[in-house]
C-alpha cells in the first residue's frame, strides 16, 4: 500500500505487532491524527507504603534481578550521554551474562558508543530494537537482516507519544544521572560528567514499570530541583563512571570557516529575515551542525538591523544560542539537551535557560509541545527529493547510520521549516530525485537552501511571495535536481532484499517508510 | 555543458576577482556559487615549483569540463622570468579561458612578448586570433613607472592591477592602515590605466578577520575610482558588490540622463538641460550607462533601461 509521500509500505511492515494492539497504518499526512484521542497506558508500579532509609543497591547486577528483568522484556535508556555513554553497555552486559534473552533496547538514541550491542543482536540476544538514532555496528547489523524483528525509529516527540500511547511498553528504564540522591532524585549538574538536562529520560521515568538510576555522584538527600524525581525511582546504583565526561560534553562546537557552509548560513540567515514572522518576540532552534551552527552569527545583524528580539530558542542548545542570549538577544532559553560544554555552564547559572522534558518539546499527542509553537527551525539533511522528502537515516549504501531526533517534530510544527545542506557531497547527489529513505515528509519542509540556490516548497505560497519580495533569489527544487545530476552524475538504484529491516515511524505513529535488508551491490 | 565559453566581453563588470589555486579541484571546481565577477585561477605563487605541471593538468580539466557559466575565467601564469610561463599560456588558450593575468609585469615588451605567445597558442589549438584577453598585474616600482605604457601595450589588454604584497616588499613598507604606502602606486596607476582606457584593480586584503580594514579599503578604492579588487576569500565578496553598489539617487539620475540623451538623440539633439538644470551632453552617457549597470549587477535595479 502506498503512503501519502507515496511510499509503498509492505503488509509485513503494517503487520508488525504492538504492546497496545494498535494497529499500523502507512503516513496520511501531516496533521492526520489531530484532534483525535488518545488513551494514555498506564505503567504498574510497586507501591513502597513503609519508610525506607535508602534505595540504593550495590551493583547494576543487583538492580537487574532486583527489578526481576526476564525473558522477553523491553529495557529503556536516554543518550544525553551521547557518546560517552557507558550506561547502555555495562547494563546490557549484565543481562546477557545473567543469561536473559529476547530483550528489546527501546531508547532515546543509541550511536556508536553501543557498537557491542551489535554482537547481542547477532546472538539472537537482543530481538528488537526502538529508537531514534542507530549506527555504527549496530546499524550495519540490523541493516543486513540479523535484527529479530524490524527496528522502530521514532522522532523524539514520536517517542514519547509512543510510550504514552503504549505502543511501546518500558519493563524496566535504566537512567543514567550525573548526579542522585539515596531516593532517586536525580539532577544533570554537579557530577563528574553533567549533561545539563535529562529530558529524554523523564518519559522513561514516568511510564516504565521498575526505574533504576545509575550515578557516579551520590549526593545528599534531597537532591532538588530534580530532572527525574525520586518518586518514580525504585533503585539507585552507584557505579564508578556513568561515561567518558570528555565525550559527554565536547567543547563548543567551533563555529565553521568553510566558505561555504559561511555562505549556505547567510543565505539561511536572509531566508528567515524575509519571512514574516521575522518579528519581535519570533521563536527558533538550529542544530549544531557547521551550517546551522553559522545562522545564529548572520541572523544577530538581521535582528540588529530591524530592531528585535527572539522571545525564545529551544531545542538541542549550544554555546552560540547562549552566547546570544548574553547578549541580551534571546528571551529564555528552553532546552532538552546540551550539546556542548558552554550550553551545560550556561543551564548551571543562567536563570533563563530552563529544562523541558522529551513531550514538553516534542511529542505531538499532548495538549500543545513547544514545536507547535515555533517560528523557524533550521536543519540539516543527508538527502532532500524534489518532493521535499528528507532523509536523515540511510547513508548512500542504504545502510542504517543516523537519526531522525526532533527533526520531523520541529519541521511539523514550525512555521517555517529551513533545510540547510550542500548540493552534493563528495560524489554523492543531496538533491535528488528519490530520497533513499523517508525520515521527515515534504509536506512539513518548507525551503532548502543549497550552495548552488534555493527552493521553496510550492505549498508555501506564503514564503514565496516573502522571499519574492525581499528579492531573495529562489528555483525550483528540480532544477537543483538536474544540476546536482549534471555535477555528480544519476547515481544507480540502491538494491534492496524483501525483508523489512527498520520501520521509520511518523511521529504520529503511522508508517513513513521501511527500511529493507541491504543487498551487496550488484553491477 | 555549455563549452566551449563564448567570446570573452573585453569591458565587462569586474567589481570582484577572487584567487584560488588552480591545484585544488575542490576549490575550482564550482568556484563560481560565491557570487564573484571573474575568478583568478592561480598557477604561480599558490603552486609550489614541484607542482606547476600537476596544476596544468588540473586546471585545463577544469576549463575544459566545468561550466563556469557568466563567471569570467582568468588565470594567473608564471612570470617571464621562470621557465614555465609558456607552457602555462599554451594550456590558457588550449583550456579556453577568458583572460590571462601577467605576473610581475615590468615594460610594454613584457605584455607584448605574453601577446606573441598567446597569439601563437591560438594559431596552434585553433582559437580565433585575439580572443584571449590580458590584464598585466605591476608589482614592482619599475612596473607601476612604467604603467602607461604597459596599458598600452596590447589590444587584448582590458585592465591593470596592483599586486600589493611584492610592492611593498620593493619599497620596504608595511601595510599601513589608510594605505599611505600605496597611495602614489594606487593613484599613478589609475591615471595610467584612465588615460589608456583600460580597467584598473586594486591588491588583496589579507587580513580576514579585519572586516573593519577591510571595509574602509573598499571605501577608499571605490572614491578614488578602481573598478573592482582582488580578493582572497568569497565573504569578501558580497561586501565590495555593496559598497559598489550605487545609490537610489545616482541611478535616478543616471537613468535621468540616458533616457533624456536617447530622447534628444532621436531629435537630433546632441547637449540639452536637465530638468535640475545641469547641462548635459554624450560625454555623460557611458557613465551614467555604468551606474544602469552596476545596480543591475548589484540586484537593486527596478526600472526597464
Amino acid at each position: 500500500m502506498k503512503n501519502a509521500v507515496g511510499r509503498e509500505i509492505p503488509a509485513e511492515a503494517l503487520a508488525v505487532e504492538l504492546k497496545n494492539g494498535r494497529k499500523y497504518e502507512p503516513y496520511q499526512g501531516k496533521g492526520y491524527r489531530d484532534g483525535k484521542y488518545i488513551k494514555k497506558a498506564g505503567p504498574t508500579t510497586k507501591i513502597y507504603e513503609n519508610p525506607q532509609e535508602s534505595k540504593i543497591l550495590p551493583s547494576i547486577r543487583d538492580a537487574v534481578i532486583a527489578c526481576g528483568i526476564k525473558d522477553g522484556m523491553t529495557v529503556s535508556f536516554h543518550h544525553h550521554f551521547r557518546n560517552g555513554d557507558y550506561i547502555v553497555n555495562m547494563v546490557m552486559k549484565e543481562i546477557v551474562d545473567l543469561g536473559i534473552k529476547d530483550i528489546t533496547i527501546a531508547a532515546s538514541s543509541l550511536g556508536d558508543a553501543h557498537d557491542p550491542i551489535a554482537e547481542y543482536i547477532e546472538k539472537g540476544i537482543v530481538t528488537g530494537i526502538q529508537t531514534s538514532g542507530i549506527r555504527g555496528k549496530m546499524g550495519d547489523v540490523v541493516s543486513h537482516g540479523k535484527l529479530k524483528t524490524p527496528a522502530i525509529l521514532r522522532s523524539h516527540g514520536g517517542r514519547v507519544r509512543a510510550i504514552e500511547e503504549g505502543d511501546v511498553h518500558i519493563d524496566v528504564a535504566f537512567i543514567g544521572a550525573p548526579t542522585s540522591d539515596e531516593y532517586g532524585n536525580a539532577r544533570a549538574l554537579g557530577g563528574k560528567g553533567d549533561c545539563g538536562v535529562l529530558s529524554y529520560a523523564v518519559p522513561d521515568s514516568e511510564y516504565a514499570d521498575k526505574v533504576v538510576v545509575i550515578t557516579d555522584t551520590l549526593v545528599p538527600y534531597p537532591n532538588f530541583p530534580p530532572s527525574i524525581h525520586g518518586v518514580n525511582v525504585d533503585y539507585v546504583v552507584k557505579v564508578d563512571e556513568i561515561g567518558n565526561p570528555k565525550k559527554i560534553a565536547s567543547a563548543a562546537a567551533r563555529m565553521t570557516q568553510n566558505p561555504r557552509d559561511l555562505m549556505m548560513a547567510e543565505n539561511t540567515a536572509k531566508v528567515i529575515a524575509a519571512c514574516p514572522w521575522f518579528k519581535d518576540g519570533f521563536s527558533f532552534q538550529t542544530g549544531a551542525g557547521g551550517p546551522s551552527l553559522a545562522v545564529n552569527r548572520f541572523l544577530e545583524p538581521l535582528m540588529d538591523a530591524k530592531g528585535i528580539k527572539m522571545a525564545w530558542a529551544i531545542g538541542g542548545i549550544t554555546a552560540a544560542i547562549c552566547e546570544l542570549q548574553r547578549k541580551g538577544k534571546v528571551g529564555k532559553i528552553i532546552d532538552v539537551q546540551d550539546f556542548d560544554t558552554g550550553a551545560i555552564e550556561d543551564i548551571r547559572t543562567n536563570p533563563n535557560h530552563f529544562e523541558m522534558t522529551a513531550s514538553e518539546y516534542a511529542n505531538p499527542a499532548n495538549k500543545g509541545a513547544f514545536v507547535n509553537k515555533l517560528d523557524f527551525v533550521v536543519l540539516a539533511a543527508l538527502e532532500v527529493d524534489t518532493d521535499f522528502n528528507v532523509n536523515v537515516i540511510t547513508g548512500s549504501d542504504g545502510v542504517l547510520r543516523g537519526a531522525p531526533g526532533g527533526h520531523p517534530d520541529t519541521a511539523e510544527g514550525a512555521k517555517c521549516c529551513v533545510i540547510v545542506t550542500p548540493l552534493t557531497r563528495g560524489r554523492m547527489a543531496t538533491i535528488c530525485e528519490h530520497v533513499v529513505t523517508v525520515t521527515t515528509p515534504g509536506d512539513c519542509v518548507d525551503v532548502v537552501v543549497t550552495d548552488y540556490g534555493t527552493a521553496v516548497n510550492p505549498r508555501r505560497k506564503d514564503i514565496i511571495e516573502a522571499l519574492d519580495a525581499a528579492g531573495i533569489k529562489h528555483v525550483p527544487i528540480k532544477q537543483l535536481q538536474e544540476k546536482a545530476y549534471s555535477l555528480v552524475g544519476k547515481p544507480d538504484d540502491l538494491q534492496f532484499k524483501d525483508k523489512v529491516v527498520a520501520i521509520l515511524e511518523a511521529r504520529d505513529g503511522t508508517i513513513l517508510d521501511v527500511v529493507k535488508e541491504i543487498k551487496p551491490f550488484e553491477f | 555543458m555549455s563549452l566551449p565559453r563564448p567570446k570573452p566581453e573585453k569591458f565587462r563588470l569586474r567589481r570582484t576577482m577572487m584567487f584560488m589555486n588552480a591545484q585544488k579541484p575542490g576549490l575550482i571546481k564550482d568556484a563560481y556559487i560565491y557570487g564573484a565577477d571573474s575568478i583568478m585561477l592561480d598557477l604561480e605563487d599558490a603552486v609550489a615549483e614541484n607542482q606547476k605541471d600537476s596544476a596544468r593538468f588540473s586546471l585545463y580539466h577544469a576549463l575544459k569540463t566545468i561550466d563556469y557559466g557568466d563567471t569570467e575565467v582568468i588565470v594567473r601564469i608564471n612570470g617571464l622570468d621562470t621557465p614555465h610561463w609558456k607552457e602555462d599560456i599554451r594550456v590558457c588558450v588550449a583550456g579556453g579561458c577568458d583572460g590571462i593575468r601577467i605576473a610581475k609585469t615590468e615594460s610594454a615588451q613584457d605584455v607584448i612578448t605574453v601577446d606573441q605567445a598567446v597569439t601563437e597558442a591560438e594559431k596552434e589549438f585553433g582559437v580565433e586570433v585575439g580572443r584571449t584577453l590580458l590584464m598585466a598585474a605591476l608589482e614592482s616600482p619599475k612596473g607601476v613607472l612604467n604603467a602607461y605604457e604597459i596599458c598600452k601595450a596590447s589590444p587584448r589588454l582590458f585592465g591593470v592591477a596592483l599586486s600589493g604584497g611584492d610592492y611593498r616588499k620593493c619599497m620596504q613598507v608595511k601595510v599601513i592602515p589608510g594605505g599611505i604606502e600605496m597611495l602614489f602606486a594606487r593613484g599613478l596607476m589609475l591615471n595610467a590605466a584612465r588615460a589608456a582606457g583600460i580597467q584598473c584593480f586594486d591588491t588583496v586584503f589579507t587580513n580576514l578577520n579585519d572586516d573593519e580594514g577591510f571595509r574602509a579599503e573598499v571605501k577608499q578604492n571605490v572614491e578614488m575610482g578602481f573598478d573592482g579588487k582582488s580578493l582572497i576569500n568569497p565573504k569578501q565578496i558580497p561586501i565590495v558588490h555593496e559598497m559598489l553598489a550605487p545609490s537610489q539617487k545616482e541611478i535616478a539620475e543616471a537613468e535621468k540622463i540616458v533616457r533624456a540623451y536617447r530622447e534628444h538623440a532621436s531629435e537630433g539633439v546632441g547637449v540639452f538641460t536637465l530638468d535640475n538644470g545641469k547641462m548635459i551632453d554624450i560625454a555623460f552617457v557611458p557613465g551614467a550607462e555604468r551606474v544602469i549597470k552596476l545596480a543591475k549587477a548589484s540586484g537593486i535595479y527596478e526600472g526597464d533601461l
